[in-house]
């Protein structure tokens, strides 16, 4: 038989296979993640990718909607008190766990506690501010708090939100996150690391309506390429995080659509101004060096060639289309002249200095694109390409310059802010410590009142462009693809599918 | 025979303790805190507290490495803190699907590789000889991340032929996993033929021109038999020395490939775990894999017995 009608009907054969087995799963939706996750516990999680998996296991108290809104999940309405320090919460009543466990006032007290008291921790810094959680009635709660916390409802529209089983949390302590039970649309069915999560519909949710798969299987899929190839082959319905470059080959693809959700992160790079003694001799030390920098930068060009278009040029911890953006510093326009006259002003006019850049391919890019254009005002820029964890450590040690770093982002702005600026706060890898921004930063998380709290955040704004120990610069789209015949995809700034009312058509 | 096997079995306790003293040393020259890398984004204070605490990285290196012998005595190879799953648990899931991608591997690569060899060296300087040389060239030079991606471009994004990537239990559906399977063993095992062959055909020529060869063509002996029963039984020593270490190569995890075709074996779990600073996860695999290498060279090394009766004495 000639090597052709062969290979033909190999392909034949294997096509049979690889179509029944694609009937088979026709209830199933494929999602191919671009990492794998960490520990599925909502108290331990600390990777974006994790959340969008808990999406579609564990419900939280409340939601964000497109607008950023918060909006009722298992808590269907709340109420601050006069003082704010007290936010009372009404249950939905009716809920259920995964495992069969009601939900009611006292699992929300034991999932806060647990949050609050669990060695290892992540939620502890979120949930610092409440003191106790009181049952009122089985579907009413309330959460004490030593002083008011705008970011609160924000904070409850992610993992420190996530209600557990207290019994199978009690039963499997720091196990949990091997056989997570929550209350959310699908539960927990399978993992095996590295390869796939399997998730199976739970009957009892309380939102079944909108529910229309059988099964969600995550699977990791790391190189960009491959997950795309993946998608176009139809063994996946959906992909997050689409390579920039992929785009119009999407866009092209008759078959495909495409999701541009303007992020809640940001991308900058932080100078270090306080972190150690290096600020003392860095050339950067001179506000007016930094600001030189910034104007050196042509922030639109810089997404077209780093993000192939795929951000949008910001110069703030939030991007230009949110509702919390301070209009009273708009995205600053390229000024090589001014740049050079700062430079003259501050007595050095090729000042050089060295940037750490992960090793990621955007990074790298990005890292090019400002050497090149900081040289034009006369800027010496040494790239210094550091893998990932490494980088974190010297920041963490003030063992750098500036640095170039990307933050996730959160709903609420104080979770972009307050820590890479307050004074001795965690990720605060610039050392910025100044009175007046310290004094805003503190008193915007205690301001309810939403437009008062803007005002402050334009203060905090004016001061940071003037003293500028971050210099942002854009804020990139998350970008997924999906099956054109996959409906109600909700693009969520937080970039995390939700799956209630996905169908595929 | 027995006598050497004793010998090369006393060597084996002292080479793995020597592995485990490199492994954990090795793992320290990694910069960094580990705490802090596996803290995530919002690097608490007290989570990477309780990852020092945890993972005992305040105690002085000796101390380490004593706890970590002391578990490993008792088969417990530690916890991934990434994932919290047991790294022996995690070894045992991915050794199965690593095992079969090598051996898929290697057996193309022998049978392409092996047969190739003895063409070209038969047919030497014949279009035959040629052809196998490029192939092999093509073999050696191409990267098998491209490689890869243009396969899955062709047969499954365009041909549709194939699954891009992925990996199914055979126990689950066994055609299912051959054909998620034959891609990346293809590409592994094409790379591993191309130096098979090489080294099938000067072992081969070497040997094509010894006495004992011409002796037995003197007898009239078919040139089949000559070829395949006198000739490749001593030309294969080299070749399975180099088999059995390219098997072992390949149980160690083959990074870009498994990356590329998402099939979870040791080479993601390793390069995850190290970028991750999973400690105990780097540490189990790698003593792992040296001792299937340490135990693969020792078959090599009975494999040269059984092919020549003149190592037996």
């Amino acid at each position: 038989m000639h090597l052709k009608s062969w290979v033909s009907r190999i392909g034949f054969a294997l096509g049979v296979v690889v179509g029944l087995a694609a009937s088979a799963h026709a209830q199933t939706l494929r999602i191919g993640l671009a990492e794998d996750p960490d520990v599925l516990d909502p108290t331990q999680a600390r990777t974006f990718v994790g959340r969008i998996v808990f999406a579609a296991m564990c419900d939280k108290l409340v939601d964000i909607d497109e607008n950023l809104k918060i909006v009722p999940q298992l808590a269907t309405s709340w109420e601050w008190s006069a003082d704010n320090k007290a936010l009372t919460m009404k249950l939905r009543q009716g809920v259920t766990f995964q495992d069969g466990e009601p939900f009611n006032a006292e699992a929300v007290k034991f999932n806060i506690e647990r949050h609050k008291t669990m060695q290892g921790s992540n939620r502890k810094a979120e949930l610092a501010l409440v003191t106790g959680v009181d049952v009122i009635d089985p579907s009413t709660v309330r959460l004490d708090l030593s002083a008011p916390f705008a970011p609160l409802l924000a904070t409850l529209a992610d993992r420190a939100g996530m209600m557990v089983s207290p019994k199978a949390a009690q039963a499997a302590g720091d196990k949990f996150g091997a056989q997570p039970v929550c209350s959310g649309p699908f539960k927990f069915a399978e993992r095996v690391a590295q390869d796939r999560i399997v998730l199976e519909k739970y009957p009892g949710y309380w939102n079944k309506d909108a529910i229309h798969f059988d099964k969600v299987i995550y699977l990791p899929v790391v190189d960009n390429t491959v997950r795309l190839a993946n998608l176009q082959s139809g063994q996946l319905d959906f992909i997050e995080r689409l390579g920039t470059s992929d785009v119009q080959g999407v866009e092209r693809d008759s078959r495909l659509k495409i999701a541009k959700i303007v992020g809640l992160g940001y991308q900058g790079i932080d100078f270090n101004v306080g972190k150690s003694d290096i600020a003392k001799t860095t050339v950067l030390r001179d506000p007016r060096v930094r600001e030189a920098f910034s104007l050196s930068l042509d922030r639109d060009a810089i997404v077209q060639v780093a993000m192939d278009g795929q951000a949008v040029a910001g110069d703030q911890w939030v991007p230009p289309n949110s509702p919390f953006f301070a209009k009273n510093v708009p995205v600053p326009k390229r000024d090589v002249a001014k740049a050079k006259a700062l430079l003259k002003e501050a007595g050095v006019t090729n000042p050089s200095f060295t940037l750490m850049t992960p090793t990621t391919n955007e990074a790298q890019k990005l890292g090019q694109v400002v050497q090149a254009m900081a040289s034009e005002a006369g800027f010496n820029i040494k790239l210094q390409s550091t893998e990932f964890a490494t980088s974190l450590n010297l920041a963490d040690k003030g063992e750098f310059e500036a640095y170039i770093l990307e933050w996730s982002g959160r709903a609420d702005p104080d979770g972009n802010l307050y820590n890479f600026l307050a004074c001795g706060a965690p990720i605060n890898y610039t050392g910025y410590c100044q009175p007046e921004a310290e004094q805003l930063l503190k008193a915007q998380r205690t301001t309810l009142d939403a437009a008062e709290r803007q005002q402050m955040f334009d203060k905090i704004a004016a001061r940071e462009a003037a003293d500028l120990p971050i210099v942002y610069l854009y804020n990139r789209y998350w970008l997924w693809a999906y099956n054109k015949k996959l409906t109600g995809v909700r693009e969520v700034p937080d970039a995390l599918l939700r799956v209630q009312g996905l169908k595929m058509e | 025979m027995s006598g050497f096997l004793v010998r090369r079995l006393a060597t084996i306790l002292p080479t793995l303790l020597f592995v485990t003293i490199l492994v954990f040393g090795l793992q320290q020259l990694l910069p960094g805190d580990p705490a802090v890398a596996l803290s995530g984004e919002d690097r608490d204070p007290s989570v990477i507290a309780y990852l020092h605490q945890k993972m005992h990285l305040d105690d002085p290196l000796p101390v380490r490495y004593g706890y970590w012998l002391r578990d490993l005595a008792h088969g417990d190879f530690g916890e991934s803190i990434r994932i919290q799953q047991p790294v022996l648990g995690l070894i045992l899931e991915k050794l199965p699907v690593t095992a079969q991608l090598a051996s898929m591997a290697i057996l193309i690569a022998i049978v392409i590789g092996v047969s190739a060899g003895i063409v070209s060296a038969v047919k030497k300087d014949s279009i035959w000889d040629y052809g196998a040389n490029l192939f092999a060239l093509w073999g050696l030079s191409t990267p098998n991340f491209w490689l890869g991606i243009m396969l899955i471009l062709l047969v499954a994004v365009k041909l549709g032929w194939l699954p891009a990537s992925g990996y199914v239990s055979p126990a689950e559906d066994l055609r299912a996993n051959l054909a998620a399977m034959i891609m990346p063993a293809f590409v592994l095992g094409n790379s591993y033929a191309a130096v098979l062959m090489r080294h099938t055909r000067s072992a081969m020529l070497q040997v094509l021109n010894a006495d004992y060869v011409r002796t037995a063509r003197a007898k009239g002996l078919d040139e089949r038999v000559v070829v395949l029963r006198h000739a490749l039984r001593n030309a294969l020593i080299p070749v399975i020395t180099l088999g059995a270490l390219s098997f072992g190569e390949l149980l160690g995890g083959t990074v870009l490939t498994e990356s590329v075709f998402t099939i979870p074996g040791f080479g993601k779990l390793i390069v995850d775990a190290v970028f991750n600073r999973d400690y105990a996860v780097v540490q189990g695999v790698v003593l792992f894999t040296a001792t299937a290498y340490i135990v693969l060279n020792l078959l090599a090394d009975l494999g040269y017995f059984l092919v020549n009766p003149r190592m037996r004495g």
